[in-house]
C-alpha cells in the first residue's frame, strides 16, 4: 500500500454519527413498569421550584438502533481479545472468559455492598482469601483491597506514609521518586502533600546509588520505585537501596504495576519494601475496559498496618468474617464501601486457577517472551535502527530508542507505532520512560505464542526496510484505520468535549 | 491447574537458545540470591475451569443479594433493572478487553463513547464540562476537593452532614494530604441546618460540599445554600443521585460549579460496591484543571470527523508532579453501560421512570408511617429514599425482616448515632406496590415484636 492509495476502507467512509444525532422525537426503547400505587400531583410531592423545566437531552431512539450503533461503534476499537497488544507497562495478558461468568453470579453482582455481613458471608471470605493471597505474593502480612487502581494505592501508600511519620511526632516534607518513575508516582507525592524529589538512573538503568545517598536525608519520608524498574530491569542493588531508605526512617514504596515479571519469585516484602500496590487489571488480569476499571490494593508490612484504611476484614474464632470500622489510627477511607468488588472475583479466580505453580510459570513465560522477542528484533536486524536502550537481559518488557530510525531513516516512534496499527497490532506504549530517546516500551506478556512474537518482529523489520525506501510511507501512517492520524492541536485548542444540543 | 500461556518444550528450548542462555532460571540472574524466595509460593494448587467455577459459585451462593431477597437497602447504590442491552454490550470484547485509548486511530468506539457520556452527563447536571468518568462517588467527591484547593488554596471545606458519610470521610483522607481542614455543618429537620451554614463560612472557605438528595433522601434547597456559600466566594459542589436529576433542578442551574456522583444506579450492577463510575462535571473555568481522562471531537488528516483523549497537559503522564490529579486507569466501561443505559431510558423514559420513583416512593413513605412503632425521621420532599426512625432496635428488626424475605432498609446508627434506630429505606423500579406491602407489614410485625420483648424484658 502507498500513500497515495486512496481508496477508502468501509468503515472510514462511514463519517461518525453519534448517538444523539440519531435520536427522533417519539422514539423510545425503555417501558417504566405501570405507576401501581395511588398517582399524586408532582406539585404535592415536590415543589415547582425544586424541579427542572427542561428535559435533560437524552437521546430519543429505538433498542435496535441503540445495539446498532453500539455494536458498530465497538468495531472501531483495536482489542485484546483479536490482536497482539504488547502495550509496556500495561500487562495485557489473556482475560479468561471464566471470570466474566463468575463475576456475573447474582450472589455476587447483586449483592449490596451494605448488606449485613452475615449475610455477605461468602463475598468476605472470597476478600479473605484474596488478602491472603496477595500477602503472600507480595510478602507482606497486611492487605487493604480499597483502592480503585494503581494510582489510587499509591495515593493510600504515600497517605499511610505520613500517618506513620506523624504518630511518631516527625514532619517530614519530601517523597524521591526515580526519573524513570511512571507518571501518577510524582502525581501522586504533589496531591499528598509533599514536594518530590527526582532521582538520577546510573548507567545500568537502575537507582544511582550516589544521588540517592546525597538526597536520602531524615526529611524524606518515602521512596517510591518500581522493580523492575519501567525499563524492564531488575534493579540488582535494591537491598542497598532498602538499608539507605530505611537508614533515614523513610519508608519505601513499591509501585507494582510490574509485579509480573517475579510472580513467585521475588516478593517485595523479601526486598525490603513496606508498602506494595497491585494492579489487578495488570498482573491478574481484570479486563481493562477501554479504560477502566481497575483495582490497585496495597500490602503492608506490620508497622504500617494500624494506619490501613477502614473498614478491614477481620476472621472471628468461630470462623466468620465481619469489617472492623473500629481502627482509630486508620487514614480513613479512600473511596465508597470496600473496594471494586467485582475486579476481586476475576483476579480470585485467577489465582485459584493458576495456582503457586501457574502464577510462577506466568512470570517465566512473561520473562522468556519478553527476551526472546528483544533476540528474534536483533536477529532480524532491527537493533541497528531500534536498539535497546539498555543492553541486557530484560525482565518481563524492554525499551527500544527509536533515535537512531529517526536520524537514519527519517520516522519516528510515533510513525512506526502508527504504521504498525496497518499491520494488525496494537503498538507497544510510546515516548515513556522519559528517560530514553524516541522509547517504545514493549510488554510482550505471557500468553502469547512464540509464532505471535516472530510475526511482530518481522512486521517491525518490515516497517524498517519500507521506511529505508520510502519514509513517506510510515510519515502518514495508518492508512486502513477507521479513522488517519488525527488532529490533537485542534481538539486541545478549540475543545468540543460535548455534544452541542 | 489452568493455564494460559502456550510455550511446548520445544518452543522453550528454540526460544532460551535464541536468546543465549540454558535455562529461564538464567534469565532472572538480576536478582539477588537474598531478595529470591527461593520456595513456592503457600497458596492452594491450581484449579481446572470446572473447580474454579464451583468454588466461586459456592461462595455466591452464600450471600444473600438482592435477588434472594426484597431489598430497600440503598444508601447510594440502588438495585435498579440493568437492561440485558447493557449486559449485550459491555461485554462485548472489543470494549471489555482494550486499554486506555492511547491510539485513537484504533480506539474510535472506546473514545465516542467517552464524548456521547460526557455529553449525557452535562445533560444531566447542567454544567458544560464533564470528564469521561472517576473511579466512583466518595473518591469524585474528593477530587472535586483537589480541584477546589487547586482553584483557591484556601485553608477550610465545609460539608453539610446531608453529604453520604462515605464522602465525607474520603474527603478527609484526601484533604488531610494537602492540609484543608474540614467542617462539618449539621443537619435540621432533615436538611441542611441554613443557620449554621451560614455561620461556618466565611473568606477561609474554599469549596462547600453538599448532596442532593442528602443522605437521608431529603431534597436540599441547593439554591439557597449554594447563593450564601458564594457570597464567600466558596466553590460549591454538590454530589448527585443521577437517577432523580430526571426531575430535579439540574445542578448547574442552582449556582453549583462542581457537580459529581456516583454512576452505580445508571446500568451498572451493585457488585457489593464496585466497579461502578463516579462522574465528574463542573463550569467551564474548571476545564484546565479536571482531574481524568476527557474525549474531545477533531478531524483526522482526510478531514473526517473523529475523536481523541485531549487537554492532557492536565494529566500525570505529561505533567508528572504539576497535574492536577494521579489519576490514570478509571471507569470507561463502567461509564459505558452508563451511557447505553441513559439512551435505553430515552428523554421521555428517563422523566417516566424518575416520576414512577418519585410515586412509589411517596406510596412507601405514607404507608410505612402508618406503621405502629415506625415514624417519619423528617418531612422533607423525598424523591427515592426516605428515613424513618423505628420505635425498637433496628438491627434486631432487620433480622426480624429477613426472616421473613424482606430487607426493610440501611441502618443508620453508626453513621448517625443521633437516629439510633434509624432506617434509610429505598425505592427503585423493581420494588412494586405489593413489594412496599409486604415491607409495611413485616416492619409492623418485627417493630411489634421488639417491643413485646422489651416489655417482658422488663417485667
Ligand atoms: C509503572 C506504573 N505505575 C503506576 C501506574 C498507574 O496505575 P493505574 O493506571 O492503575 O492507576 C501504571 C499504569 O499504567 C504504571 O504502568
Amino acid at each position: 500500500m502507498s500513500a497515495v492509495d486512496v481508496r477508502q476502507t468501509a468503515q472510514q467512509r462511514e463519517s461518525a454519527t453519534t448517538i444523539y444525532e440519531k435520536s427522533k422525537a417519539g422514539r423510545r426503547a425503555f417501558v417504566p413498569p405501570p405507576v401501581d400505587v395511588p398517582e399524586r400531583p408532582l406539585d404535592e410531592l415536590l415543589p415547582a421550584r425544586f424541579r427542572r423545566t427542561v428535559e435533560a437531552k437524552l437521546p430519543e431512539i429505538s433498542e435496535p438502533e441503540i445495539n446498532r450503533h453500539y455494536n458498530r461503534l465497538s468495531k472501531r476499537n483495536f482489542d485484546l481479545d483479536t490482536g497482539f497488544y504488547p502495550l509496556g507497562s500495561c500487562t495485557m495478558k489473556h482475560n479468561p472468559k471464566l471470570h466474566e461468568r463468575v463475576a456475573a453470579l447474582p450472589g455476587h453482582a447483586r449483592l449490596h455492598p451494605a448488606q449485613d455481613p452475615k449475610r455477605a458471608q461468602g463475598a468476605l471470605e472470597l476478600m479473605w482469601n484474596l488478602e491472603r493471597a496477595l500477602s503472600e505474593i507480595a510478602g507482606l502480612p497486611h492487605v487493604s483491597l480499597q483502592p480503585s487502581a494503581g494510582s489510587h494505592g499509591e495515593l493510600a501508600g504515600v497517605l499511610l506514609t505520613r500517618a506513620y511519620h506523624e504518630a511518631r511526632g516527625e514532619q517530614r516534607t519530601k517523597v524521591l521518586a526515580p526519573d524513570t518513575s511512571h507518571g501518577t508516582n510524582p502525581a501522586t507525592v504533589t496531591m499528598a502533600g509533599y514536594e518530590l524529589v527526582k532521582l538520577a538512573s546510573n548507567a545500568d538503568g537502575g537507582i544511582d546509588l550516589d544521588d540517592l545517598r546525597a538526597k536520602a536525608d531524615d526529611d524524606v519520608a518515602c521512596l517510591m520505585l518500581t522493580n523492575p524498574n519501567t525499563l524492564g530491569l531488575f534493579d540488582p542493588n535494591i537491598e542497598e537501596i532498602a538499608r539507605i531508605v530505611h537508614g533515614v526512617g523513610a519508608t519505601l514504596y513499591y509501585d507494582g504495576a510490574n509485579l509480573n515479571a517475579v510472580m513467585g519469585i521475588s516478593r517485595p516484602g523479601d526486598m525490603g519494601f513496606d508498602i506494595v500496590h497491585f494492579n489487578l487489571h495488570k498482573s491478574f488480569t481484570q479486563p481493562h475496559g477501554g479504560g477502566g476499571p481497575g483495582s490497585g490494593p496495597i500490602a503492608v508490612s506490620n508497622r504500617i498496618e494500624p494506619f490501613l484504611p477502614r473498614p478491614v476484614i477481620v476472621r472471628g474464632e468461630d470462623g466468620t468474617f465481619d469489617f472492623d470500622h473500629d481502627r482509630p489510627k486508620s487514614i480513613g477511607r479512600l473511596r465508597g464501601w470496600q473496594g471494586n468488588f467485582g475486579c476481586f472475583v476475576r483476579s480470585y479466580a485467577y489465582i485459584r486457577s493458576l495456582g503457586a505453580e501457574g502464577l510462577r510459570e506466568a512470570s517465566e513465560i512473561a520473562v522468556l517472551n519478553a527476551n526472546y522477542l528483544l533476540a528474534r528484533l536483533r536477529e532480524a536486524g532491527v537493533a541497528e535502527y531500534l536498539p535497546v536502550a539498555y543492553d541486557r537481559l530484560c525482565m518481563h518488557e524492554f525499551v527500544l530508542s527509536g533515535a537512531p530510525m529517526k536520524r537514519e531513516l527519517g520516522i519516528k516512534t510515533l510513525d512506526l507505532a502508527k504504521r504498525l496499527l496497518d499491520f494488525g497490532y496494537h503498538p507497544p506504549t510510546v515516548y515513556f520512560p522519559l528517560l530514553v530517546d524516541e522509547a517504545l516500551l514493549v510488554e510482550p506478556t505471557e500468553t502469547e505464542t512464540k509464532e505471535t512474537l516472530d510475526a511482530f518482529a518481522d512486521a517491525i523489520a518490515d516497517i524498517l526496510r519500507e521506511a529505508k525506501e520510502d519514509p513517506e510511507v510510515a510519515r502518514h501512517a495508518p492508512y486502513t484505520t477507521p479513522v488517519r492520524r488525527l488532529d490533537e492541536a485542534r481538539a486541545a485548542k478549540q475543545p468540543v468535549i460535548r455534544q452541542p444540543l | 491447574m489452568s493455564t494460559y500461556t502456550s510455550v511446548t518444550d520445544d518452543d522453550r528450548a528454540a526460544m532460551l537458545a535464541a536468546v543465549g542462555v540454558r535455562s529461564v532460571e538464567e534469565l532472572f540472574r538480576d536478582i539477588p540470591e537474598a531478595v529470591r524466595l527461593g520456595r513456592p509460593l503457600d497458596l492452594p494448587a491450581g484449579l481446572s475451569e470446572t473447580e474454579v467455577y464451583d468454588h466461586l459459585r459456592a461462595l455466591a451462593a452464600r450471600n444473600v443479594s438482592a435477588e434472594d431477597e426484597v431489598s430497600f437497602v440503598g444508601a447510594g447504590m440502588y438495585d435498579h433493572y440493568v437492561p440485558a442491552l447493557v449486559d449485550s454490550i459491555v461485554t462485548r470484547s472489543e470494549f471489555l478487553t482494550p486499554y486506555t485509548p492511547y491510539q485513537p486511530e484504533v480506539s474510535q468506539g472506546g473514545l465516542q463513547v467517552m464524548f456521547e457520556y460526557q455529553t449525557a452527563i452535562s445533560e444531566l447536571t447542567g454544567l458544560p464540562v464533564s470528564n469521561a468518568s472517576v473511579y466512583e462517588g466518595p473518591s469524585a467527591v474528593g477530587a472535586a476537593g483537589y480541584l477546589a484547593k487547586l482553584t483557591n488554596g484556601r485553608p477550610r471545606f465545609v460539608v453539610s452532614r446531608g453529604l453520604h458519610p462515605h464522602s465525607r470521610e474520603t474527603l478527609e483522607t484526601l484533604s488531610r494530604g494537602y492540609g484543608t481542614t474540614v467542617d462539618e455543618v449539621p443537619l435540621a429537620a432533615g436538611v441542611t441546618d441554613a443557620e449554621a451554614w451560614a455561620a461556618a463560612l466565611d473568606s477561609d472557605v474554599g469549596a462547600v460540599f453538599l448532596q442532593q438528595p442528602n443522605f437521608l433522601g431529603a431534597v436540599e434547597d441547593l439554591e439557597a445554600l449554594a447563593a450564601v456559600a458564594r457570597q464567600h466566594g466558596a466553590i460549591v459542589i454538590c454530589a448527585c443521585d443521577p437517577m432523580p436529576l430526571a426531575l430535579l433542578k439540574p445542578p448547574g442551574e442552582c449556582g453549583v460549579d462542581i457537580a459529581v456522583g456516583e454512576g452505580q444506579p445508571l446500568g451498572n450492577r451493585l457488585d457489593f460496591g464496585g466497579p461502578s463510575f463516579g462522574f465528574f462535571a463542573a463550569a467551564e473555568a474548571y476545564l484546565r484543571k479536571m482531574p481524568g481522562r476527557i474525549a474531545g471531537e477533531t478531524v483526522d488528516e482526510d478531514g473526517r470527523r473523529g475523536f481523541v483523549l485531549t487537554l492532557q497537559t492536565r494529566e500525570q503522564h505529561i505533567r508528572r508532579e504539576k497535574a492536577t490529579s494521579n489519576i490514570c486507569t478509571s471507569q470507561a466501561l463502567n461509564a459505558l453501560a452508563g451511557v447505553v443505559y441513559l439512551s435505553w431510558l430515552g428523554r421521555r423514559g428517563f422523566v417516566e421512570l424518575g416520576e414512577l420513583l418519585l410515586q412509589r416512593t411517596a406510596y412507601a413513605r405514607e404507608r410505612l408511617a402508618r406503621v405502629e412503632g415506625v415514624a417519619l425521621l423528617h418531612e422533607q420532599p423525598v424523591v427515592r429514599e426516605f428515613a424513618v426512625s423505628l420505635d425498637a432496635p433496628v438491627e434486631r428488626v432487620i433480622e426480624r425482616c429477613a426472616e421473613l424475605g424482606i430487607n426493610p432498609g440501611y441502618p443508620l446508627g453508626r453513621d448517625y448515632p443521633e437516629h439510633p434506630n434509624g432506617l434509610l429505606v429505598a425505592l427503585t423500579e423493581r420494588r412494586s406496590r405489593a413489594d412496599i406491602d409486604r415491607l409495611a407489614e413485616a416492619l409492623g410485625v418485627a417493630v411489634a415484636a421488639e417491643r413485646e420483648g422489651v416489655v417482658e424484658v422488663g417485667a
